[in-house]
């Protein structure tokens, strides 16, 4: 019996449980299992999504994403533009206060979006065009641009990280590379460090001073009422203990279950399972450009004409076709910029007669082919596994380097030749959010040096990034993202591997549980 | 025997320098960047940077161990890097879950070991014995999470008489308390159990078969008392050197347990200390088990004296 059979055996184990309502007697509390640990609470400094969805209970942004990826007002009343797209006024709407009782005022917004703009890739491009930001004075503040930048409501509403979170200015004064040390929002939500064990348990409370906008609940946009007294997260790194928690009523709320399990919470009373993200996530294999062979853009072609993304997807989420679907693009499938202009080099059968062609064409000889796996991590496990096969398959020499994914972290970075200490393959994935849209997307970035690690270089793909940036409406857009998508599937800064969904589940008597790239706290209570 | 003691206490100084040389060595030359996974994904090389600057990562080997050992030597073990908070606030925070597990544990080892190692003494070759021996092979042999999750399995889902998780302070109640430890403790128990009953077993064999024994016998002593009394205490300096070895066996079991069990102590902290390269948080945590693990052994030769008062320090 291996582990993850015994593991099955004891959750499985809960369907024979007494069914019992969860909740805590008496208080209005939601129970809650993140998806990964929680070590810090700063939106900008702490770039991790767990760390993002805490912070989106405390902190409120200017402008909210809804869940037709369009930014819509948050803590802004509206905005004003100039004719020439050089001024913003916006207005902060009435209400606003801190968990200290201070009102929101502009000066506030100013500082936090500056240390908020040293840290974000969008930030910078938006801090790139900056004449001036200011506090016009307590409510109003205003953007002074040298170029037009007609995605500014996006860079503030976007809830990938790092988040343009709005923070009381003496704390938004703070380092943006060092941690805040006070947590004070303008969120539903306070986050109570007295109750804070790291590792174990992070509460928040609801924040009485909050007024929410009237407007109905869309993911980030319109009223964030919160239903409950408390949230408390649990942290609960053993997948097993978890879903037996689940099963048993000590918890409400289980942000990620792993595939192996749900099944059996699916048959568990009590107990409502689902998709948890729509967008999901984009599995992908990343190159070195810095180095041969993949330095030599027919070896990454050789590499995309023989992946198989069903194989790549089936070692991630396992037999269930309903979690993963191919992709012959950069964008995410669903989203508004997605197309398969130029995705035909990962359709159709796989020709390892013209690959092994394409790849002696790039000169390579055998070299060893470092491949950098994060075995702790499923995901990275799966995909790297596959690939490994293929390349083998294609005749290439590889050097399967077997190691966590801290080590992956730090030798990812390093621009030392692969027998040297470098690499020239590793796996990872994103979420499909960041890769809804060009600007968020990090491996597509071709600006060399300061690319995403593998350093990448391609002067097209960046000069229709800044196309995208500048797009006026959605039709340049659905023109720029074709042009990009033949670009990139060309030039492959990156091979995705195919787009993948996870589920979610929670129990049976609470409501309002929405799909969501982050969890949805505002609207769910008990039925 | 007291100046042995001061003996004893101060040897520890130099012990525990030697440790903390190596924990710090160690994890200088361990793979990992804390300021590469605080940066993320979107982060340039020039931001990584900056980061393990405002860290002080990139300063020499020698002024970083100096600066270390210096705040250690002044009592203060530091602040990590991920939370932000002072390492002796996080170990405290942790170390209640850890010693009460790690005490329930060796109470009820104890209490069950001894007496079935005796017995199975008492009864050597007997089913009884080979019931025991089974058991003991059994619990040394199989992994703590296996026994964790059988017992989860049995007594949380299907009697519901634990929960499957979690910890409840003391000052929340004895039972309350009690409960949600009973399972881990029993998990933790059963590599120990087995240890402490095998060696019980083998060392009251050779009392049993000392001619002291057969003169207590002869003196019409009860079973009992030859057992209890005369054979257990002469038995007992190799048990209690077993116990005392036995808390670094504890301690490793205690980081499954503790995961198993979502129990927030002293080894999940030290483990999740490890995966995001919190050299802080790690080197504190083993410079205090390094330094418990010490004391520990000086109560163990200390207990030796009273158990057989012809050793002398």
């Amino acid at each position: 019996m291996q582990r993850r059979d015994l593991l099955k055996a004891a959750a499985g184990a809960g369907i024979l449980a007494a069914p019992r309502l969860a909740g805590a007697a008496g208080a209005r509390v939601l129970r809650f299992v993140p998806q990964a640990n929680f070590a810090n609470l700063d939106p900008v400094w702490g770039t991790q999504y767990v760390v993002r969805n805490a912070s989106l209970l405390v902190w409120d942004t200017l402008y909210g994403l809804d869940s037709g990826l369009v930014p819509r007002p948050q803590m802004c009343e509206g905005h004003e533009r100039s004719d020439d797209g050089l001024s913003w006024d916006f207005r902060l709407r009435a209400g606003l206060r801190f968990h200290d009782g201070e009102p929101v005022r502009a000066r506030d917004v100013v500082a936090s979006l500056n240390r908020w703009m040293a840290r974000d890739a969008m930030g910078q491009v938006l801090k790139a065009r900056l004449d001036a930001l200011e506090a016009v004075d307590d409510v109003r503040f205003r953007f002074r641009l040298r170029a037009p930048f007609p995605k500014l409501l996006l860079a503030l509403a976007k809830p990938m990280p790092n988040l343009a979170a709005i923070m009381p200015e003496r704390v938004a004064a703070t380092d943006p590379f060092k941690q805040i040390g006070d947590y004070i929002g303008s969120g539903p939500m306070v986050f109570r460090r007295d109750e804070w064990v790291p590792g174990s348990r992070v509460v928040f409370a609801r924040f009485d001073g909050y007024v929410p906008r009237s407007e109905p609940s869309d993911w980030l946009a319109g009223g964030k009422r919160m239903l409950v007294d408390r949230v408390e997260w649990q942290i609960i790194p053993d997948p097993g203990t978890a879903a037996a928690a689940l099963q048993n009523g000590e918890i409400d709320w289980w942000e990620t279950p792993i595939p192996d399990l749900v099944p059996l919470l699916r048959q568990s009373p009590g107990v409502r399972v689902d998709i948890a993200d729509p967008l999901g996530n984009v599995g992908l294999l990343r190159f070195n450009h810095l180095y041969p062979p993949f330095n030599d853009v027919r070896a990454r072609q050789a590499v995309a004409m023989v992946m198989n993304q069903a194989d790549e997807m089936h070692a991630v989420v396992g037999s269930d076709d309903a979690l993963w679907r191919p992709m012959p693009s950069v964008f995410t499938p669903g989203t508004p910029l997605y197309t398969e202009a130029g995705g035909e080099i990962l359709k159709g059968p796989r020709d390892y007669t013209a690959a092994k062609a394409r790849l002696a064409a790039s000169g390579y000889n055998g070299e060893k082919v470092v491949m950098l796996v994060a075995t702790d991590l499923a995901i990275t496990k799966g995909q790297s596994d596959v690939t490994a096969d293929i390349l083998t398959r294609l005749g290439m020499n590889v050097d399967y380097v077997a190691t966590d994914w801290g080590t992956v972290g730090a030798r990812r970075a390093k621009q030392d030749p692969p027998a040297k200490g470098g690499w020239n393959i590793f796996h990872t994935w994103l979420a499909g959010l960041d890769c809804a849209l060009p600007a968020t997307n990090i491996a597509l970035r071709t600006n060399g040096p300061k690319a995403w690690f593998g350093w990448p270089s391609s002067e097209e793909i960046q000069g229709l990034i800044t196309r995208w940036y500048d797009a006026p409406d959605a039709r340049v857009e659905h023109d720029v993202a074709a042009a990009l998508n033949r670009a990139a599937l060309d030039f492959l800064p990156y091979v995705p591997t195919g787009f993948f969904l996870g589920y979610q589940a929670w129990r049976a008597d609470l409501t309002g549980i929405v799909k969501a790239p982050f969890p949805v706290f505002w609207g769910v209570g008990r039925g | 025997m007291l100046g042995y003691i001061v003996r004893r206490v101060l040897a520890t100084i130099p012990v525990m320098g030697v440790v903390a040389l190596f924990v710090f060595s160690l994890l200088y030359l361990a793979p990992g960047d804390p300021a590469a996974i605080i940066a993320g994904d979107q982060a340039s090389p020039e931001q990584i940077a900056l980061i393990r600057a405002s860290l002080g990562l990139d300063r020499p080997f020698l002024v970083r161990f100096g600066e270390w050992a210096w705040r250690i030597a002044h009592g203060d073990l530091g602040t990590s890097i991920f939370t932000n908070l002072p390492v002796g606030h996080m170990i405290a925070q942790r170390i209640e879950p850890t010693l009460s597990l790690m005490l329930l544990t060796l109470v009820v080892s104890l209490l069950i070991a001894v007496p079935l190692g005796v017995l199975a003494a008492a009864r050597q070759g007997s089913l009884v014995d080979r019931g025991v021996m089974l058991f003991a092979v059994l619990g040394f042999s199989t992994p703590v999470f296996v026994i964790g999750y059988v017992l989860a399995y049995v007594f949380a889902l299907r009697l519901d008489w634990f929960p499957v998780q979690g910890y409840v302070p003391l000052a929340g109640g004895f039972w309350p308390f009690l409960r949600a430890l009973i399972l881990p403790a029993a998990t933790l128990g059963g590599i120990y159990i087995a240890l402490i009953a095998r060696i019980t077993r083998a060392s009251m064999l050779e009392v049993l078969s000392q001619d002291y024994i057969r003169t207590a016998r002869a003196k019409g002593l009860g079973r009992g008392a030859v057992l209890f009394v005369h054979a257990l205490k002469n038995a007992a300096v190799p048990i209690v050197t077993v116990v005392g070895l036995g808390v670094a066996l504890l301690i490793g079991g205690a980081v499954v347990t503790e995961s198993v069990f979502a129990i927030p102590g002293l080894g999940r902290l030290t483990v999740d200390a490890i995966l995001r390269r919190d050299y802080p948080v790690i080197q504190g945590v083993v410079l205090l088990f390094s330094f418990a693990y010490v004391v520990i052994n000086l109560l163990v030769d200390l207990l030796y004296t009273v158990f057989d008062p012809r050793i002398r320090y």
